[in-house]
């Protein structure tokens, strides 16, 4: 260990990142199951349920597809546009991923680290700054295309993104303004309040210390520019299919459009992870720190959700289900007693515990709105962004910075 | 070569690469990528000399927004690729190059025998903190972040003026 | 580590090519790149600056100069998108006169 320690700061990052992307990939993967389900079910039908027991294999078959799917390159195009364009949203989607933190400093085999990759000064500003970069993604596809179609609902699709990015940056300025720096992690201390749990959170804002004021307004307004930047319903007339065929990915096919796919759920992984550190206390407990039985309620919460899978499979309609549920709901059940009984580890996962579960909660937000609303038109959304969403996002700052000015001095 | 020289030499190298290719690449769209990656590797450089809010507003502002609106401009007015010039093919080989390449030799000479009058930066440099950034922006030099929202204030109205449709 | 020369050197080398495609490229829109390519390098003189002398003041007027070049942008292309549209070429050559 100790004949390597120089280089371990390069190392440690190299696994961290490895270790990040094929977590994010997969999450990405079974984000996409997620969502057809949740659709599914609010529209009354089940959704994939026959490729693997309850439809859980149906990513795989769809990477499968799109591997094997012919990839044609239409006449025309400006190749060096045309096959940049996938290529930069999803690097500028998995980049965004490296600065957000999902848990506090650990420790592990006596090494310090914190538990993002990378942990900078600036990491708020860092992260606008990609997601400023990612409308060239849009432009460049619509525009490499060399279709009338892809060129309209590229230059419709950045002019969103660019008109949302202004309340996106302005509704978080409140949070700055409490918080009083740009980095995520320490924006997530701020909030860190060990008597009154989640009531310290910049949702509600209760502080005996430092001023604050409730975030709601800005953590609205944060949510729907979000929605607007990731190109979600109900804004997503730019790629819908009825108006405009598929937008700016029209002449993309198999892998180049996985690739615009996978980019579009990792923003929006991003995106949510970004929402539950600025206002729902990234990895925070929502119980005050004294209740230490708290911190049982991950094994509480795994233990009978495997019993469930493993009843479930054991009467499930084909054999291969038979067999593969009951492992799952075993190997589940194995993991929640393990983590009660061994604490180490259990302290360990505390933090990304409860990260992942609200960062969840925001993605089945999402989910939940595309089965829900209507699209809006496209004159309408730009007047909705420009005409109401900026000035609330003003007004909030406005609004935020009176009251700390005010319990500062009062 | 310490590490943070050779970042210096990979970003300044590719920072020169794209500035060369704004000039030889003949459709505007890629001489307006080129000058993406130049921008993204100034940021990079003033990362490296510790400005790290600077450098966040360079790809904010000048990647993010400047230089999208040359892509909407370049995209909607549908500009093409460059004629032909009927410049001589010899001047620029023959006299061009090694003028230019002289001329800049002789700065670059003229700059490095200097360095016992200019300063170095300290080793590896600490890094310029946000809040003394701001404390000085809003003390010092608070008349011209006024007068700067002034002209954006101007600006902003004149591109909707200059966008209107006339009225016949 | 880095010498500032070096720098200086780097923005010197940005802006000359500036120089060089405000001459030579004929397109209008290019021309106006290489102004922005010029006030780049003159902003990496700038923070270069700011970082040998320890003061932030250089930093300072970088932001103002970012700030700027924005609006200079903004107004630019709006004068260019009518230009084009009046003589329906974006080429320089074509906008010698004043008479349409």
């Amino acid at each position: 260990m100790s004949a390597i320690a120089p280089y371990l700061f390069i190392i440690v990052p190299i696994i961290k990142i490895l270790l990040l992307v094929f977590v994010v990939l997969t999450a990405d993967a079974y984000l996409t199951w997620l969502e057809r389900k949740v659709i599914a079910h609010i529209q009354v039908r089940w959704g994939p349920y026959r490729v693997g027991p309850h439809g859980l294999l149906q990513p795989l078959a769809d990477g499968i597809k799109f591997i094997l799917k012919e990839d044609p390159l239409p006449d025309g195009v400006d190749k060096k546009a045309y096959f940049f364009a996938p290529f930069l949203t999803l690097m500028l989607a998995v980049t965004s991923l490296g600065v957000i933190p999902f848990g506090p400093d650990i420790t592990i085999l006596g090494y310090k680290t914190n538990f993002g990759i990378a942990d900078v000064n600036i990491s708020l500003l860092a992260l606008f700054a990609i997601t400023a970069l990612s409308v060239y993604g849009i432009a460049l596809a619509g525009w490499g295309s060399n279709s009338k179609y892809s060129l309209l609902g590229g230059l419709r699709s950045s002019a969103q993104m660019i008109s949302y990015e202004l309340s996106l940056t302005l509704s978080v300025v409140g949070v700055l303004l409490m918080a009083g720096t740009l980095s995520l992690k320490e924006i997530v201390e701020h909030q860190f309040n060990p008597g009154i749990g989640f009531l310290g959170w910049n949702i509600i804002g209760f502080s005996a210390d430092h001023a604050g004021f409730t975030q709601i307004i800005g953590c609205i307004c944060f949510f729907i520019s979000a929605i607007a930047e990731t190109n979600r319903v109900p804004f997503d007339l730019p790629e819908a299919e009825s108006e405009l065929v598929a937008g700016f990915h029209t002449e993309y096919a198999s892998m180049k459009f996985a690739m615009f796919f996978i980019g579009e759920y990792t923003a929006m992984i991003a995106v949510s992870s970004l929402s539950t550190i600025l206002f729902f206390g990234g990895w925070l407990s929502p119980f005050p720190a004294s209740w230490t039985w708290t911190h049982y309620l991950p094994s509480v919460l795994l233990i009978p959700f495997g019993l469930w899978v493993l009843f479930d499979g054991i009467r499930y309609e084909t054999i291969f289900g038979r067999i593969v549920l009951p492992v799952l709901g075993s190997a589940l059940t194995a993991a929640g007693a393990g983590l009660a009984l061994y604490s180490p580890v259990n302290e360990i996962i505390q933090g990304p515990f409860w990260f992942f579960v609200k960062v969840f909660a925001a993605l089945f937000f999402y989910i939940w709105m595309r089965g829900t609303l209507p699209r809006f038109r496209y004159d309408q959304l730009m007047d909705f962004g420009w005409k109401f969403l900026l000035p609330v996002s003003i007004a909030n700052l406005v609004l935020t910075s009176a009251v700390i000015l005010w319990r500062m001095h009062g | 070569m310490s590490a943070v020289l050779f970042i210096f030499f990979v970003l300044a190298g590719l920072a020169v690469f794209g500035a060369a290719a704004l000039i030889l690449q003949s459709h505007p769209i890629h001489s307006a990528l080129s000058l993406i990656l130049v921008m993204l590797c100034l940021a990079g450089l003033y990362l490296l000399l510790g400005a790290e809010f600077v450098a966040a507003v360079q790809i904010i502002v000048y990647g993010g927004a400047v230089m999208v609106l040359f892509v909407f401009v370049i995209m909607l007015l549908n500009a093409g690729e460059e004629e032909r010039t009927n410049f001589s093919k010899l001047a620029s080989p023959f006299f061009g190059i090694p003028l230019a390449l002289a001329l800049g030799s002789l700065i670059a000479v003229a700059l490095l025998r200097s360095t016992t009058q200019l300063p170095s930066p300290a080793a590896g440099g600490p890094l310029t903190s946000t809040r003394d950034l701001s404390k000085l922006l809003f003390s010092e030099f608070v008349y011209p972040f006024e007068l700067t929202s002034f002209l954006i204030l101007v600006a902003i109205l004149g591109a909707i003026v200059l966008a209107q449709r006339e009225h016949n | 580590m880095v010498p500032i020369t070096y720098y200086l050197i780097l923005s010197a080398v940005l802006f000359g090519l500036g120089v060089v495609a405000f001459v030579f490229k004929r397109n209008i829109i290019t021309i106006f790149m290489a102004i922005e390519l010029m006030l780049n390098a003159v902003n990496l003189a700038f923070v270069a600056f700011s970082q040998a002398l320890g003061k932030t003041d250089g930093e300072v007027f970088v932001l103002f100069v970012i700030v700027v070049a924005a609006a200079e942008a903004a107004v630019g292309l709006g004068i260019i998108i009518l230009t084009a549209r009046n003589r329906r070429s974006l080429n320089i050559e074509r906008v010698d006169l004043l008479k349409l």
